[in-house]
């Protein structure tokens, strides 16, 4: 017994040297710039895929090949790190870090059909690692050498960090950019090139890391996602901008999995994610991170006017309503489906609008709420025999009650740690999902839930999702510009004017999010519905970018945007992916266009260009409300 | 010298209680005492000064009274209610207006919704989800902007506002809860010097109508000693000296304060 | 070689096609059939490449004879990036927008359930090609989907035949968890216990698909001593789970039993480092020696420049089963389409094979052998077909499976 837990740690220690090597790399380039590179898991798919090539053609049995073919992979993604900086970093430090997050998650979809492009689909299997080709006897089991030899590696670049850190300038330089950002300004540092070099470093960082998994497991498209969801776990537990930390962490979440394995096997991914929940809860600024100084709404200018929709725009909208209720009289089905779809995810976005723009809250992990009202409909057919109608009613309340556990924990953080938060509790709603296979069939998701017999046609469907989904919409905004929505955009604006006018800052922000969770549950139970089937993908993390892009493509600032960007976006990226073989790489250019060109969204753009036509007195600060 | 009459001071003075009683207020920060042992009060309808060179412990002092810092300890009593420890909400609940060095508004809206906000609060009705906020309380905004001078702006922007116009709709916020004390830190900082003098002027005006105590902190030190009805002096979180602004500007330990470091007026 | 399929399709299809006559009038003028093909081609692209190839290969030949019915057959391919929720996406898009004829494809046995249930809600036929699950056509099975592979069961039987005759009391079991290897799993255990009983199982492990985290796994399962492997995980996983395996010498002095690992789309990535000695199911290439399978075998090889895959086959049999109900149905009536696919005999590059009535499952077979070490590459050896109707439940029992009937 005591052999196994021995070996285990052993290979517990194994598995975190590559975690480590990607989270630290993240974390340095989190402490300088400000920015949680999503990219990063990319950087180290890359770094293994250049690896794979390099290591194939330098001769895979010559020492000298093979490791030299590692740190040249590591050296090339470095490389891809600078032109990633210069090309669309370098001209998003200033933006809200939501935009920064989401830009980032637009490379990942580049660099994901860059790879597919390049090496193709098929899995790719590396050579071993000449020399360490073999193993040892370790506490009575075979232990393979490469494996010892990952373990030192862990411990070995922590100490060259540590070095490079105390003993250079540059690492003066980068650690105290981490602590004050201004006083490097100050200094007279070339903040460009020390900003892009970092970028540099860390991408290095996390190519080696990819590189050394080449004798170790297949490079695959896939690595990216479940790396970078990993790293983020390992960065946060760590505390954001301490390599140290990091180190910790990736040892704590790789001696967890080894153990996981063992103790628990169905449960090894909810258990990573519950970790990470119970670190920030008791230390939100992770184990060995310190509390941002005045980094709450650091940047981002002040909030601009709201006002509600003129008789006008009141108007486009009613016109836009009734078009909808009209379309099933004229449209075909697969037209009605579509519509179905793009109403639904207006509810969504609106959903998580409500938290993100009123609230100021930004949710990276909204597609939990979307994925339990889900699930809420399809456990109450498959569980409880219930037709559609309770189904539906009972949905919400699933998402909701989660909104009001979960929230709890997230609205006592704020910025780039509350998305964080949001996005590891929607990553255990999503693992438990995922791994329950005996209550939610796991991977095999939910089959059988259809509609009641009067619901099943299209346009009857059709008829009941626009019903519920455009009251949902005229009840979120009825709230906007209610006392409570007041309370609650006082508690965005001025968190501390707030406070000294009486208002609970906190409790407003978590019932703001239980309730934005609420909706998000209707819309996932009417999508439950619709597709007749449940899966954890619903709550997985592209579904949540989904519905920030929505939001982002609208206007934060804007009540209409969302419903306006829900419309753009489904309808775009469903386009998207019928016309072309390399539609991420398209939708991740337009998101990273979006973000650098249209910070505002396209409603925020498009009255920008008319209060600018109608020379308005005060042009920055008015936006006049519009909403279909 | 100043624009309440003495005999407003005085009767005010005979008729009541202080509003704010402060007993051995102290608070350490790593061992470093920045308040120790401060003790004073202020009556109803009348104007304080806190002052004290950089680092006396005057911003300490004050989050102290708003609830920002929770005390080591000591006593603060509002009308003879503790309200020691208490959160910012609850003491403004308890009936403390109080208005912000850098001024704090609501950016996305306007004047007269600011003053709204503020009034919504008072009433208990934040937690209303429907009906719309700008129809609440419109009559008594508009007349607290009309005290302060702000009704004819009361549909812009706060984010475009002058910064004098901004501290005025803070004052008029700060008085929608009818507070017994306000609270001001710094309030004409960052004020050209007739704004600073209309503010003070209209705050003292108005602290005096309707009795309510101010408390305010302040480095102009034209303002303390043209709106002030008594002066507290903080050094080194000690409280140094107490009384009218002639007294405080006569007392020796004072002018070595302030003459040692050069200061005395303006030093912001 | 077109010319022989040529001429089985019209020895197949002939009495249908004659009595059909009218309705293939009437279909002539209305443009090719579509067929609607949902598979997870760049999740899986190691099976997958190979299927859709194997598939254009029996498609051209198919409209190189003149399609079915006087009509070209037409492949609209979407790709379901191996989630279910993107299968039903396009399921639902490719009935309603494409408006295809029929359904085909499904990879992984969660995607392939999905479909199913979606086929049964808008009544349309569902041919599922490769989705292992028995949920496919007995607990979930309904009327609109048929399947051509053999089954976990089927395969789990095949492998318990011999797993039987293994001196091994103990086992562990390592699957990746989701349908496929769950059912896998299930069938394995209830079938070896009813086969020895006296077997006990002593480890499992489950890691998610993609995702095993191999060198924690393999000590997990050392650690609880097994006499025997059972394995089901492939592509991957399998590669990794492998070679952690061989240098901590999971594998020596065990005997291995594994589903799906003598396919080469999972044995040649291993190459020199593939296992010796385990008792696989596969597809011995290029021993094979049938006249069905050369014929197929040369035609690929002319077409690719390249060896068949098993996915090779399974698409190139999928379609022409289709295109044989086709012209056994007459039309493209999706009820038609069924009944014709009920007792449907067609000729699979394996030999004839046969959808069975009682529960819509194909009788094609699958070879059984061991893994062996062959110029460093892995091959099969000492392999024989095992022909799919030998290794279901009688029919009492399969109706007790399948409650749609």
């Amino acid at each position: 017994m005591i052999d196994l837990i021995l070996n285990q740690t052993l290979n517990g220690l194994a598995s975190a040297s590559s975690l480590f090597l990607v989270a630290s790399g993240l974390s340095i380039i989190f402490g300088v710039t400000r920015i949680v590179n999503f990219a990063h898991g990319s950087l180290y798919m890359l770094g293994a895929y250049l690896a794979w090539t390099l290591v194939g053609r330098f001769g895979p049995t010559d020492a000298l090949g093979f490791w030299g073919g590692v740190l040249l992979a590591a050296v090339l993604t470095g490389l891809i790190g600078v032109v990633i900086e210069v090309l669309i970093l370098r001209r998003i430090y200033q933006a809200p870090e939501l935009f920064q997050l989401l830009a980032t998650f637009g490379v990942v979809l580049m660099l994901q059909d860059v790879a597919l492009g390049l090496w193709g689909a098929e899995d790719k299997i590396g050579p071993r690692a000449p020399g360490f080709k073999s193993f040892v006897i370790l506490f009575g089991n075979r232990f393979p050498t490469y494996e010892l030899f990952l373990i030192a590696v862990g411990p070995l670049v922590l100490l060259i960090l540590w070095l490079l850190f105390q003993k250079t300038r540059w690492g003066t330089l980068v650690r105290a950019a981490t602590q004050d950002r201004e006083m490097v300004g100050a200094l007279g540092v070339n903040q460009r090139l020390l900003f892009t070099s970092v970028f540099a470093f860390g991408s290095m960082l996390a190519g080696l890391g990819g590189a050394l998994q080449l004798p170790r497991e297949a490079v695959t498209l896939h690595m990216d996602l479940s790396m970078i969801s990993e790293a983020f776990v390992v960065v946060v537990v760590g505390g954001l901008g301490s390599v140290t930390g990091a180190y910790l962490a990736a040892v704590l979440i790789g001696i967890l999995h080894a153990f996981g394995i063992l103790i628990f096997p169905k449960i090894t991914l909810v258990l990573v994610f519950l970790v990470m929940a119970v670190v920030l809860v008791v230390k939100p600024y992770g184990l060995m991170g310190k509390a941002p100084v005045g980094h709450q709404r650091a940047h981002g200018p002040a909030e601009p006017l709201l006002l509600p929709a003129d008789g006008l725009t009141k108007l486009a909208g009613l016109i836009g309503l009734i078009i909808l209720a009209l379309a099933p009289l004229v449209a075909p089905d697969h037209i009605l489906l579509t519509l179905t779809e793009l109403v639904i995810f207006a509810l969504f976005a609106a959903s998580l609008h409500f938290m993100m723009g009123p609230g100021g809250m930004a949710s990276f992990g909204h597609a939990a709420y979307f994925g339990l009202g889900a699930y809420g409909a399809a456990l109450a057919v498959k569980w409880l025999g219930a037709p559609m109608e309770p189904a539906l009613l009972l949905a919400p309340f699933l998402a909701g009650i989660a909104g009001v556990v979960f929230g709890w924990f997230c609205v006592r953080l704020s910025g780039v740690y509350l998305a964080m938060l949001t996005l590891a509790f929607a990553q255990i709603a999503w693992a438990t999902a995922f791994q329950s296979v005996d209550l939610t069939g796991g991977d095999n998701g939910i089959l059988g839930v259809w509609p009641s017999a009067w619901a099943v046609s299209k346009p009857a469907y059709y008829y009941l999702t626009l019903a519920v989904c455009a009251a949902s919409i005229v009840a979120l905004r009825l709230t906007i510009f209610s006392p409570f929505g007041y309370g609650l955009r006082a508690a965005r604006d001025n968190p501390l004017r707030a406070e000294a006018i009486g208002l609970d800052v906190v409790r407003i922000q978590w019932v703001a999010f239980a309730v934005a969770a609420f909706c998000a549950g209707i819309a996932g139970g009417l999508f439950a519905f619709f597709k007749g089937s449940v899966f954890p993908t619903y709550m997985a993390i592209p579904r949540s970018v989904d519905a920030l892009l929505m939001v982002l493509l609208g206007g934060v600032q804007t009540v209409s945007g969302p419903i306006i960007g829900a419309f753009a976006y489904a309808g775009l990226s469903e386009q998207l992916m019928k016309l072309t073989m390399y539609w991420r790489f398209v939708l991740g250019l337009s998101i990273v266009l979006l973000v650098v060109l249209f910070p505002r969204g396209l409603v925020g753009a498009g009255l920008a260009l008319r209060e600018r036509w109608r020379k308005e007195p005060e042009p920055a600060a008015t936006l006049v409300e519009a909403r279909p | 010298m100043t624009a309440v009459s003495p005999a407003q001071i005085a009767s005010a003075v005979a008729a009541s209680e202080p509003v704010l009683v402060v007993r051995d207020l102290a608070k350490s920060f790593g061992g470093v005492r920045a308040v120790d042992g401060v003790s004073f009060s202020v009556l109803p309808g009348t104007m304080l000064a806190l002052i004290g060179p950089n680092g006396a412990g005057k911003t300490t002092c004050f989050n102290m009274l708003n609830g920002q810092l929770r005390p080591d300890g000591g006593q603060v009593l509002l009308a003879g209610r503790p309200i020691t420890g208490m959160k910012p909400r609850n003491v403004w609940r308890m009936g403390v207006g109080r208005t912000f060095q850098i001024t704090a508004t609501f950016t996305s809206m306007t004047v007269r919704e600011n003053v709204q906000m503020a009034l919504i609060s008072h009433a208990g009705e934040i937690w209303s989800p429907f009906g719309r906020a700008r129809d609440r309380h419109r009559e008594a905004a508009d007349a607290l902007l009309a005290q302060v001078g702000m009704a004819a702006q009361a549909e812009r922007a706060c984010g475009v506002l002058a910064y004098g116009d901004l501290k005025r709709v803070e004052l008029a916020v700060a008085l929608a809860n009818q507070p017994k004390l306000l609270l001001m830190d710094e309030p004409t900082a960052g004020m050209a010097p007739r704004e600073r003098i209309e503010l003070m002027a209209l705050t003292a005006d108005i602290a005096a109508a309707e009795g309510i105590a101010v408390l305010f902190t302040e480095h102009d030190m034209d303002v303390v000693f043209t709106h002030s009805d008594s002066v507290i002096v903080l050094d080194r979180g000690r409280l140094i000296a107490h009384g009218t602004a002639e007294e405080v500007r006569q007392d020796p330990n004072v002018r070595a304060v302030y003459l040692g470091t050069g200061a005395t007026s303006g030093g912001h | 070689m077109t010319i022989d399929r040529r001429s089985f399709l019209a020895g197949a299809s002939a009495g249908a096609t004659i009595i059909a006559a009218p309705s293939l009038v009437r279909a002539q003028g209305a443009g090719p059939i579509k067929v609607g093909e949902i598979n997870s081609y760049t999740a899986q692209p190691a099976f997958l490449k190979p299927y859709r190839q194997g598939w254009e290969l029996a498609l051209e030949q198919i409209n190189a004879g003149g399609g079915v019915l006087g009509r070209k057959i037409e492949t609209i391919f979407r790709d379901d990036a191996g989630k279910p929720e993107d299968a039903v996406r396009h399921a639902g898009d490719l009935i309603n927008a494409e408006k295809v004829d029929l359904l085909s494809g499904g990879f992984l046995s969660n995607v392939g359930l999905a479909i199913a249930d979606f086929a049964l809600q808008n009544r349309k036929l569902y041919v599922a090609s490769e989705p292992l699950s028995d949920a496919v056509v007995w607990a979930k099975g309904n009327r609109y989907t048929f399947r051509l592979r053999p089954s976990t069961y089927m395969q789990a039987a095949m492998l318990v035949e011999e797993a039987a005759k293994l001196p091994a009391k103990k086992w562990a079991i390592v699957a990746p968890n989701y349908e496929y290897g769950q059912s896998a799993v299930k069938w394995f255990k209830d079938l070896l216990k009813k086969a020895k009983p006296d077997v006990e199982f002593v480890a499992e492990q489950f890691p998610a698909l993609g995702r095993i985290d191999a060198g924690a796994t393999v000590q997990a399962l050392e650690a609880s001593k097994p006499d025997a492997i059972f394995n089901v995980t492939f592509g991957g996983d399998l590669t990794n789970f492998v070679r952690q395996g061989n240098t901590r010498g999971l594998f020596e002095g065990r005997t291995v039993v594994s589903m799906l690992t003598g396919e080469p789309e999972y044995l040649d990535p291993l190459g020199a480092e593939a296992p010796v000695g385990w008792i696989v199911t596969g597809y011995p290439h290029a021993d094979l020696k049938t006249p069905e399978h050369t014929k197929f075998y040369e035609a690929y090889k002319a077409k690719f420049g390249d060896y068949p895959r098993l996915g090779s086959i399974v698409g190139y049999d999928t379609m022409n089963s289709i295109a044989a109900a086709l012209a056994k149905a007459g039309s493209t009536d999706t009820e038609k389409l069924v009944d014709a696919l009920k007792g449907l005999k067609f000729s699979s590059a394996f030999g004839t094979a046969e959808y069975r009535a009682i529960d819509h499952q194909s009788t094609l077979g699958a070879f059984v052998g061991k893994t062996a070490l062959k110029d460093g590459k892995g091959v099969m050896v000492d392999w024989s077909y095992r022909d799919g109707a030998k290794y279901l439940p009688s029919d009492a029992e399969v109706k007790l499976l399948r409650p749609a009937g």
